[in-house]
């Protein structure tokens, strides 16, 4: 047995606890210290997070670390605190009002399973605000907002931390004489733990609803509740399984290699090249493969793409920028290379296309019907062409005869890129279909 | 040493590894989202934990309690999400709490277009919860200021105990570029100035001068910790006295003013006898980069003020860059944001010109040179 250090882990710097007579609270917060007590737990190494409400009063009443946060949202606190800590006792308190409010975080820490204390004094309505209904207050209960009778239904605060999956529910009430045996308990659980207390409200609820001890354990009764554990299903904390997730599947990652300039380029001014066609036709990755060989014969770049919210539908259009200075306006206005391998990225783009200056070359598939346009214009059997190098390839395939009928740098380049940042298997496809994309353009060529 | 092809974003992610950024949380927003997917890939590897909130506000309650556990935390949103982050931006405030956070600055209202820049946000991030207290703002412009300012904001949240903003953008987000990140100087790192081991008392908001930055103890460290989001005094004990209340507002806000020195950042670039000027922030500093090139190379003088700091107001440098000048230009992706407080410091017979628009499409160097009438 370890000796008893310490006899109560209350102070009485700023006065008594400042709860109405008979009220909840109080029994509460007296039972949570005799628990600490029970548990001789170092003050430094316990916090006690309130929420905003009457019970948010008594944080500083306690020897320990105390941190007072915005209605409803203390649980996001003591998650982070815990998060950060494993080794805290992180205790939060909070009201039926602030359960309703914050919701969302309760639903949420009991499906995480962080390792909090959660005790919830649960007194049917809001006694700060002036006596409110909460989620909690029974059908039929009088309150300022429900003068009448309340016509909405109380939330099973256990039920409900149960279903989300909480690994320790327990419910009670002030009038427990083991009430600090079983919050000790559940400080003790190493996941989520948590407690609604039924407690009296003297200044509101009760005198409106003529609700005293023996009214309030038949309520309790009439819903077919039961006080004690709810729900003990024990399973890892949640740090625990968050480093135990990360040591089983880190070896997923990888790290990208810089790129060493190491080929020359005809580049001399800033050049706007877009390419654009479908979802599915591996656009985005293709511009990114383009540019970084743009990087590798010595050019700057920048790349932004535009597609849908739904990825896998209509348009996927990629913007390049190139240039031998500093990028520094990253809009085209004029791109002078247009790519365009698809129906989709020409109902994107029509309007650019129609605008197209003189000075632009466009590289389009030969299947699409094009709008009039003073480009010149390269056409390319991409369509055909995708039946041998693969339709994933196509656009690979369209920069490569672009770069072959350019020249603003190397081929090669590009396939440098390709082969050092995509796994081996995909970049012998992706070199296969440059090749084949330059070999459009020389055909072309011949042709002319 | 070498160049990489990147997002904005991922330099925000990159920077915050390198200012030692050990926790993250953050909830799934459009053009903001990467970096979530980002600190996935570096914070657990560096020992640390990344975890995606229920929402917002989750996401900046886990921030708010693990940087007062001692993390050093960076979260990432943008405009819809920004206003869901309000009330606990001045939590953060009241409690004095080091944190980043990066707004990807995205077309509004409301849901706006998703996928579509703006600088919407500019004065939202000023005023962004009641009280109205002051807090830093760092505007990039391009993927490697995203890297180095991201840095330098962790270092002022530290230093000055206070979120601090990155001021991000869609076009800056998600756009690669080409950058060299080892090869870009950073000041020395700042980590929050703890109390001394050993002493007998802590006061979490412990100042001398007003402009005194307290020292911090961890929760969990040696000694008992409070934190509270009501008006407090120096213990964080909750206090209804006015002089003490307005002692505490006058410490939050000296502390930041005071500072302006050294938290202003900008980029000077200025022509003798210039008499026009363009002032800009974030991504469009980079087309009125542009214009005021073309209109040099057309022979008109003309000086340029980029601001990276964009709160609190760099006022010292707007002003002296607006002596002798007749007009000055400020071109903005909103429809007229930063040119309230330009107005607001210009002498009285300078004329300020707006090249506003919100249409997501980026504000051209061609649109300042005509509007702002730069030749």
């Amino acid at each position: 047995m370890t000796e008893t250090k310490y006899e109560s882990y209350m102070t009485d710097k700023i006065g008594p606890l400042p709860f109405c007579a008979g009220c909840g609270h109080t029994t509460l917060i007296k039972a949570l210290d005799k628990a600490l007590v029970k548990l001789q737990l170092d003050p430094k190494e316990v916090v006690i997070v309130t929420d905003i409400g009457c019970i948010g009063l008594s944080d500083r009443y306690f020897l320990t670390n105390g941190f007072h946060g915005l209605h409803g949202r203390s649980i996001t606190y003591a998650c982070g605190l815990k998060l950060a800590r494993p080794e805290l006792t992180v205790i939060t308190l909070m009201g039926d009002g602030a359960a309703g409010i914050g919701g969302t975080h309760f639903l949420n820490v009991a499906r995480r399973n962080i390792g909090i204390t959660l005790l919830i004094g649960n007194n049917f309505n809001y006694g700060m605000t002036g006596g409110q209904h909460s989620v909690t207050t029974p059908t039929g209960g009088k309150t300022s907002t429900t003068p009448w009778g309340n016509p909405e239904g109380p939330m099973d605060l256990c039920g409900t931390a149960a279903a989300a999956g909480a690994a320790w529910v327990y419910r009670a009430t002030m009038f427990d004489n083991d009430l600090p045996d079983a919050i000790a308990t559940a400080i003790q659980q190493p996941g989520f733990a948590m407690m609604d207390v039924w407690e009296l409200c003297t200044a509101y609820y009760m005198p409106r609803n003529d609700l005293k001890r023996k009214e309030l354990l038949e309520l309790l009764k009439s819903y077919g509740y039961t006080v004690g554990l709810q729900a003990d299903k024990p399973r890892p904390e949640y740090t625990v399984r968050y480093r135990e997730a990360y040591e089983a599947g880190k070896s997923v990652l990888k790290k990208k290699k810089p790129i060493e300039p190491q080929f020359e380029n005809s580049v001399k001014r800033q050049t706007g090249i877009i390419i654009a066609g479908s979802a599915g036709q591996k656009i985005k990755s293709a511009a990114t493969s383009f540019a970084e060989g743009a990087m590798f014969a010595g050019l700057n770049a920048t790349q932004k793409d535009d597609y849908p919210i739904t990825v896998q539908t209509g348009h996927s259009v990629a913007e390049i920028v190139v240039s031998p200075e500093r990028i520094d306006y990253t809009g085209i206005e004029a791109p002078d290379y247009f790519i365009l391998i698809s129906e989709d990225g020409l109902k994107r783009r029509r309007a650019m296309i129609e605008k197209l200056p003189e000075t632009s070359t466009l590289y389009a598939d030969e299947s699409i019907e094009l709008p009039a346009t003073k480009a010149k214009i390269v056409r390319l059997p991409l369509a055909e062409a995708a039946k041998s190098i693969g339709k994933l390839s196509v656009a690979i395939a369209a920069f490569a005869a672009m770069l072959e009928d350019s020249g603003i740098f190397p081929i090669e380049a590009f396939n440098t890129a390709i082969r050092a940042f995509t796994s081996p298997k995909i970049a012998e496809a992706s070199v296969s279909a440059v090749s084949a994309g330059a070999e459009l353009t020389n055909k072309i060529s011949k042709a002319r | 040493m070498g160049y990489e092809f990147i997002e904005g974003n991922e330099a925000v992610a990159r920077g915050a590894m390198r200012a030692n950024c050990n926790f993250f949380a953050s909830y799934p927003i459009t053009p903001a989202s990467s970096i979530l997917h980002y600190m996935n890939e570096f914070v657990p590897e560096a020992g640390g934990l990344v975890i995606q909130g229920e929402d917002e506000i989750a996401s900046m309650g886990f921030c708010i309690g693990a940087a007062m556990a001692g993390r050093k935390v960076l979260t990432s949103t943008s405009g819809p999400g920004l206003s869901l982050y309000s009330e606990n931006i001045g939590l953060a405030i009241m409690g004095e709490t080091p944190m980043v956070i990066v707004n990807v600055q995205r077309q509004g209202p409301a849901t706006g277009s998703a996928t579509e820049g703006a600088d919407g946000d500019i004065q939202f991030m000023r005023w962004v919860t009641s009280g109205g207290l002051p807090i830093i703002a760092l505007a990039p412009a391009t993927v490697e200021e995203a890297y180095k300012l991201t840095y330098i904001a962790f270092n002022f949240s530290e230093k000055y105990r206070t979120p601090v903003f990155i001021v991000s953008h869609k076009e800056l987000g998600v756009t690669k570029e080409s950058v060299d990140l080892d090869s870009v100087e950073l000041p020395p790192m700042v980590n929050r100035k703890r109390i001394q081991s050993g002493a007998t008392e802590y006061l979490p908001h412990y100042f001398e001068k007003l402009e005194d930055v307290p020292a911090i103890s961890d929760f969990g460290g040696e000694h008992v910790a409070r934190y509270t989001t009501s008006t407090h005094d120096k213990a964080a004990y909750l206090t209804t006295k006015p002089e003490i209340i307005q002692e505490m507002i006058d410490h939050y806000t000296a502390k930041i003013e005071s500072a302006i020195d050294d938290i202003t950042m900008v980029k000077e670039d200025y022509e003798d006898g210039a008499d026009t000027l363009v002032i800009s922030y974030g991504i469009t500093s980079r087309s009125a980069a542009v214009a005021v090139r073309e209109a040099r190379a057309k022979g008109k003088k003309i000086s340029s003020l980029v601001l990276q700091t964009i709160w609190p107001v760099p006022e010292k440098a707007i002003k002296s860059a607006m002596e002798r000048k007749k007009k000055v230009v400020v071109p903005e992706m909103n429809m007229g944001q930063y040119i309230m407080e330009i107005k607001r410091l210009a002498p009285r017979d300078v004329e300020v010109v707006g090249v506003l628009k919100m249409n997501t499409k980026l504000v051209s160097p061609q649109e300042i040179i005509e509007k702002g009438g730069l030749l």
